[in-house]
């Protein structure tokens, strides 16, 4: 009962405030909805059992990554709206790659539910906890999961690189 | 869950948060009297007996001050600035256990508010929070000066975070767990971790002086120097929630402090103590969580003490010092401890 | 050449392995600032406990009475003269029929002022006062909120006859001896100096 309604009001939460990310004019309105975005679907997460992943996503996305988005925003002289004109064939280009990007994720979503009516019978109730997530992680994805942090060192030194550039020239 | 133990969760929601707004007041007031006693001075002494009620006249004159908006400021984020970094402040006193169990007629309570099993991640969580507090308040000032300031603090708080969490880690690989009262149960018996955690105590102190915006790193507070901080802007009792909630973040990281690394409400022979006073579980429990507000007091004590002593980092003394000198130390502490509980047998068997 | 010995050359040595560490550095200020919690107060808290002044310390002057509680200030300047800030000022009147017992000699003061913003309480109208008729007090003068508050006149600095204030602690004998002595060329009215000339001639 109580995570029913939990779930509609942290549905209409995450859709509401998505909406509002898109809709508002002004950037930091749309960043602040953004983290409320962010929020609902960590509580999602949470109606999951998936504590760990709602905890990190709050960390990384709305600790993290949404504020270096805000410091950006903040340091750009929004004032003036000076939004460029683009042509129609740009428009058109941006409506159709969205529309096979909503084709690719709808079918995922389907195919997944689909998938996932099979394996309900599986137990959940300790699928996110932080154990058998990092047990996962580390044991039978473990190569993976190291290779995508390399990914994140070739970032991290790319941007050292980037900021060093000028001593070297 | 039964409505008994719902209003005692409520209650205990109730007074933690009064108690906490009480610690943060009484710490205004601390803090002048220390400040003046280690400078020599008497401090506040006019406000009642001791000057004991100079934080009721300090709030009645932030409540009376002039409410000034900048003119040009974006009103709505202006005021959600401080609420914000309130609520943060206020937030993670939810999953501290502040002690352990009475039993009043047959039914068990918890004196925490909430037992999550990922209470650490949960903390951090609400900390990363609290810099949009700082950051819309600086932004939404209109000024540069405060968003500049808005800049620095969060930087800042963000930077310290990184290594704050790495030393947790260390901690955390100790413990075997993420839940706040779980690790306090564990050092009821044997040694507070600070014995085996010395180096990631150190870490977690110093960031926990960062992330609480305070002495060597309290940027916000130089108006001679930097025009302020993010906070420039605020008057009234706007600028009252962010210096307010300045000290309820110092209550709070005590309080996490002394969980993670001092034992938490336990405290040295207890069971032998209340065995030999005859004492009743509960009346152990309420000792220990007179204890713990004891050693809260402490640190809080210990926070005013390092203030009145370091001067102020310069800002790139600051960040070389999070980035440089803590981050690999947190690292190598981790290193460290892997490599003394792989050599104890402790892991890698599985 | 050092006078104190105690000046440090500056040296920007390389720090060693434990003091870039900055542990030991921290603390030893701790140390520092905990001594100060055993250290005593040099407060004073103003209204319940005053500061020891000396017995002849020099504050809110006051005018005197003779003993039949007549105003001894004849008015004739000289405090005024002596004055080095200029505070002082006032104006003179005849005593007319029935005012004997207010005023001790002919002339009085009808104004007499002080400004206490520009005394320096250095106490040369004391000094220069041939009457002993104004004397410095330890009393403290109180401030104010506005400056003509604190130009001082005659009611408040003349004593009140129910209220006289002591000055013995300034007014002790050989100060009144020695203002007597004519041997001192200040000490000397111009009738001295005209006796002095005759004589001497």
């Amino acid at each position: 009962m109580l995570t029913e309604y939990a779930f509609w009001f942290l549905t209409f939460v995450a859709i509401f405030s998505a909406m509002g990310m898109i809709l508002s004019k002004n950037p930091v309105y749309s960043v602040l909805s953004l983290i409320v975005t962010f929020f609902a679907i960590a509580g999602h997460y949470f109606l999951l059992n998936a504590q760990f992943l709602a905890a990190v996503h709050i960390i990384v996305y709305a600790g993290a990554i949404m504020v270096l988005f805000l410091y950006v925003i903040m340091m750009l002289n929004l004032n003036k709206v000076d939004e460029e004109k683009r042509s129609i064939w740009s428009k058109a280009a941006a409506a159709a790659s969205f529309g096979i990007l909503l084709l690719v994720v709808s079918a995922a979503i389907g195919h997944g539910h689909a998938q996932s009516e099979l394996q309900s019978v599986a137990d959940t109730s300790a699928i996110g906890t932080t154990e058998t997530l990092g047990l996962s992680l580390y044991k039978e994805f473990l190569i993976p999961f190291e290779i995508s942090s390399v990914l994140f060192l070739a970032a991290m030194v790319g941007a050292v690189y980037l900021s060093k550039k000028e001593q070297y020239n | 869950m039964p409505i008994e133990i719902l209003l005692f969760k409520l209650l205990l929601c109730g007074i933690i948060f009064v108690v906490s707004l009480g610690v943060a007041a009484y710490a205004t007031w601390g803090e002048r009297k220390f400040a003046a006693v280690l400078q020599d001075r008497v401090g506040p002494s006019r406000a009642g007996p001791f000057g004991l009620l100079q934080p009721i006249a300090d709030g009645v004159k932030m409540f009376m001050k002039e409410e000034m908006l900048p003119n040009k400021s974006n009103k709505f984020l202006f005021i959600l600035g401080p609420s914000l970094f309130m609520l943060t402040a206020c937030m993670v006193s939810t999953v501290i256990p502040w002690g352990g169990d009475l039993t009043l007629g047959g039914v068990t309570y918890n004196l925490q508010i909430t037992d999550i099993n990922i209470g650490i991640l949960y903390m951090f969580g609400v900390v990363s929070l609290g810099i949009y507090g700082i950051m819309i308040g600086g932004w939404a000032s209109n000024n540069k000066y405060s968003l500049l300031g808005a800049l620095r603090a969060s930087s800042q708080m963000i930077s310290y975070e990184i290594a704050m969490g790495l030393s947790i880690i260390a901690l955390v690989m100790m413990t075997g767990t993420l839940s706040l009262r779980e690790i306090v149960e564990q050092q009821n018996a044997g040694v507070s971790y600070v014995v085996y955690q010395p180096l990631g105590f150190l870490i977690f102190l110093i960031c926990a002086f960062a992330e609480t915006n305070r002495a060597p790193f309290d940027l916000a507070e130089c108006e001679t120097e930097l025009v302020g901080g993010y906070h420039t802007e605020y008057s009234s009792m706007k600028l009252g929630l962010f210096l307010f909630a300045e000290y309820i973040n110092m209550f709070i990281s005590s309080a996490v402090m002394v969980s993670l690394y001092f034992g938490g409400y336990n405290f040295p022979f207890q069971t032998e103590i209340a065995e030999a006073l005859g004492l009743s579980a509960n009346g152990l429990t309420i000792i220990q969580t007179l204890i713990f507000f004891g050693k809260i007091v402490g640190f809080i004590l210990f926070f005013m003490w390092v203030r009145w002593t370091l001067p102020r980092f310069r800002y790139d003394q600051l960040m070389s010092l999070g980035w440089k000198v803590l981050l690999p130390l947190a690292l190598v502490n981790i290193f460290i401890t892997g490599i003394v509980m792989w050599a104890l047998g402790l892991i890698g068997n599985n | 050449m050092s006078l104190s010995n105690r000046s440090v050359v500056v040296s920007k040595k390389e720090m060693s392995w434990s003091e870039r560490l900055y542990l030991p550095a921290i603390l030893g200020g701790m140390a520092i600032t905990i001594k100060h919690l055993f250290k005593r107060k040099p407060t004073i808290k103003y209204p319940e406990e005053v500061r020891e002044i000396a017995p002849v310390y020099r504050g809110q002057h006051v005018l005197k009475r003779d003993e039949a509680g007549a105003e001894r200030c004849t008015a004739c300047g000289l405090c005024a003269v002596a004055c080095p800030a200029e505070a002082i000022t006032m104006e003179s009147a005849e005593r007319k029929k029935g005012e004997e017992n207010l005023y001790r000699e002919e002339k009085y003061a009808r104004i007499y002022e002080i400004n206490m913003l520009r005394c320096i309480f250095c106490g040369l109208c004391e000094e220069a006062c041939p009457k002993e008729a104004i004397f410095l007090t330890d009393r403290i003068v109180p401030s104010s909120f506005t400056r003509g508050a604190e130009v001082y006149g005659k009611d408040k600095l003349v004593e009140t006859l129910e209220q006289p204030v002591d000055v013995s602690a300034r007014q002790r004998p050989e100060v009144l001896e020695f203002k007597q002595d004519k041997k001192h060329n200040h000490n000397q009215t111009h009738l001295d100096k005209k006796a002095v000339r005759r004589s001497g001639h």
